[in-house]
């Protein structure tokens, strides 16, 4: 707690507003992904990220450019906060060649080379042991970057999440995992699926450091994330931060909810963490409603500009169905 | 609706058909029970197990967290030790995860241990594309569970067989994986009220031509059934068959009509190198070679992993047009 009051004593004008705009880019391009799916401009499975943003808008910037990203198939916010241009994302969700994995990935699957982002793994559990690679390699060739590897809490029951906290723990490995506890992988809860359900003392069993913050609260997910990001760069081996935190929305576009409560639900929306941050800000005067105005204003062109760019992206000919299954020039 | 027999037919979806089955079972067997990922509460995550929380509760009808190697790998155990699982897995691609408890544990045990143990185990997976789901969530990987020995492997593409296939395995003293084609789920077609158990070692002629013989499975039967159609309006007869059982093949249906019609065409939407395809063109080949009028030919998915785009997924996986494109050409057409 301590903690979150020093970075808030910390915290200018600016970086209020770095912080809310990241958040509203999330939140709005997801709230109008929501909107094209229905007009079946995006298909196949759309998860949204809606109510956890602050964890990757509170982490990602923390990052430097040199180090790497590894997330899951509920990935746009990470996307977003790692430097993806939105028009190539928005093109991705639709299935243009203009998109950032030319389109062959779609929501599921979002890839940059430029900005180190692997992925876009929707294999629950898949992309913990690429991040260890990642690190592995960083380190076997003197790198000091950070691998930044964020996955579900459903993840954690995985063998291949227990493979990958031991061999990062074991080889010391600068792995910063990030476990978004929202509670519900699908429609299982959390209660019924692990028989501990504090995840970071798992980590805690494989002797790296970790710890637990409010996922809600960008504030103290950047304050969480940056004591993380030191420690792992300094050489201290792998860390683990567990950010509590609730998705709003169905797990993906099919999902009649069964599994939880509207109170439930209601409850958590109470704690959205762009009203939570607004609030604060405004009540300590960091933030202005007309600087609100602006950055949402600003932010709805970048979204509407990301939709015309994707629209007016184009189909990729179908005599290229077979490109990119091996490099240029070795043999199919 | 009445059947010859008299009995009241409905008409039920492919996903009703498998809960059907599902909920047959239960109430048949006490030593029956679902387990898998969002069976329970989520209601499946292609909505088959729907409801059967309520009949049957939790000891029954059991959510599992996220691990596939240990519930499968449970579910043999719970076989083993006298229960009859049927363990779903939420589709084939996750399915990488227990191959190694499917492969290496519930295909060997009776072999290994000589014959003293038996795994009742039955496994079922969705398979197959069409949905935009890209390269993760998309193939269809039936093959690599067809290529074992030990296991037998089933590909329901009707709503009879879905109704029907899970007692039949159940009641199979080894482990039997059957194969649901995610495009099949709201498909509806009509079923006996009582109708129970299918015979599952033997293909089924769907439809009896003379010139040539089209050879399929799940979810490529309809679009198979299709392409026969357009066929007989060009004056082209052909055989379907719907292989029905992918481990063990019927090589005596296949090879009757193959036989019969002297030439064949294999649709399979898997990728063509080491496809079932490729396994029965080599049986056709070694068992019907001196009757072949024309060479095999085969209509699978394009060599490359799905892609998420709808008109790179179409040209990717067997089309109508192109199963009477092949047609055409082993007619000399
Ligand atoms: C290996 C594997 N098993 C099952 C699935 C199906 N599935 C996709 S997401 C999901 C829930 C994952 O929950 P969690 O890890 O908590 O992440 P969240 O979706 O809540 O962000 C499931 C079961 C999958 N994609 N991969």
């Amino acid at each position: 707690m301590t903690g979150k009051i020093q970075a808030k004593a910390h915290l200018t004008r600016e970086r209020v507003c770095e912080l809310l705009r990241s958040l509203l880019r999330i939140r709005r391009f997801e709230e109008k992904c929501a909107e094209l799916y229905t007009t079946e401009k995006i298909r196949g499975f759309l998860h949204l990220y809606i109510g956890e943003e602050a964890i990757a808008a509170g982490i990602i910037p923390v990052l430097e450019p040199q180090d790497a990203v590894v997330a899951t198939y509920r990935e746009h916010g990470h996307a977003l906060a790692r430097g993806i241009a939105m028009g190539p994302l928005m093109a991705e969700m639709f299935g243009k060649q203009e998109g950032c994995s030319r389109g062959r990935g779609g929501s599921m699957h979002v890839f940059d080379a430029a900005t180190r982002f692997y992925g876009g793994n929707a294999i629950v559990g898949g992309g913990l042991p690429l991040a260890v690679g990642l690190a592995l390699a960083d380190r076997m060739q003197g790198r000091n970057n950070v691998t930044a590897c964020f996955f579900g809490e459903g993840a954690v029951a995985e063998g291949e999440f227990h493979e990958s906290m031991n061999l990062a723990a074991l080889w010391r490995l600068p792995v910063l995992f990030v476990c978004e506890n929202n509670l519900y992988a699908m429609g299982t809860a959390l209660a019924i699926s692990e028989s501990e359900t504090d995840i970071h003392r798992k980590a805690e069993s494989y002797r790296m450091p970790a710890a637990v913050v409010d996922g809600m609260d960008v504030i103290a997910v950047e304050a969480a994330g940056r004591k993380a990001i030191e420690l792992v760069r300094g050489g201290a081996g792998p860390a683990f931060l567990e950010c509590r935190t609730y998705r709003f929305r169905a797990h993906s576009m099919f999902d009649a909810q069964l599994y939880r409560s509207k109170d439930e639900v209601e409850a958590w929306r109470e704690k959205c963490p762009i009203e939570h941050l607004k609030t604060w800000a405004l009540g300590a005067g960091l933030l202005h409603a007309e600087e609100t105005a602006q950055i949402e204003g600003e932010v709805a062109r970048e979204v509407a500009a990301a939709v015309a760019f994707a629209e007016a992206g184009t189909w990729e000919p179908v005599g290229d169905l077979a490109r990119d299954v091996h490099s240029p020039g070795a043999l199919a | 609706m009445t059947t010859d027999q008299g009995g009241t037919v409905a008409t039920v979806t492919y996903r009703d058909a498998v809960r059907m089955a599902l909920q047959d079972a239960l109430r048949r067997d006490p030593r029956v029970f679902l387990m898998g990922e969002d069976v329970g509460r989520y209601g499946g995550c292609y909505a088959v197990s729907k409801g059967l929380l309520d009949e049957f509760g939790p000891e029954r009808i059991r959510d599992t967290p996220l691990s596939e190697g240990g519930f499968v790998g449970a579910g043999i155990g719970a076989a083993l030790g006298g229960m009859r699982p049927i363990v779903e897995v939420m589709t084939v691609n996750f399915s990488m995860l227990c191959l190694d408890q499917i492969l290496n544990t519930a295909a060997t045990l009776r072999h290994m241990s000589g014959g003293q143990f038996s795994v009742p185990l039955v496994i079922r997976m969705a398979t197959g594309a069409g949905r935009q789901l890209a390269a993760q969530h998309s193939h269809s990987l039936e093959n690599w569970y067809a290529h074992i020995p030990g296991i037998r492997v089933l590909a329901p593409a009707t709503v009879e067989d879905a109704r029907g296939m899970l007692w039949s395995g159940l009641v199979d003293p080894d482990p039997v994986i059957i194969f649901e084609n995610v495009m099949l789920y709201n498909m509806s077609g009509e079923l006996a009220e009582d109708a129970g158990g299918v015979a599952i070692d033997r293909a089924a002629l769907r439809r009896r031509g003379r010139d040539l013989s089209l050879i399929t499975y799940g979810g490529s039967l309809w679009k198979t059934l299709g392409a026969a159609r357009q066929l007989a309006g060009e004056g082209i007869e052909a055989d379907v068959i719907d292989l029905r059982s992918l481990r063990p093949l019927d090589d005596a249906t296949i090879m009757e009509s193959v036989a019969r019609t002297r030439r064949a065409v294999i649709v399979d939407e898997s990728w063509r190198s080491g496809s079932l395809a490729a396994e029965i063109t080599a049986r056709i080949v070694e068992q019907c070679f001196w009757s072949l009028d024309a060479p095999v030919a085969r209509v699978c998915t394009a060599e490359v992993p799905i892609p998420y785009p709808k008109h790179l997924e179409d040209a990717a996986l067997p089309q109508p047009a192109a199963i009477v494109a092949a047609a055409r050409a082993v007619m000399g057409r």
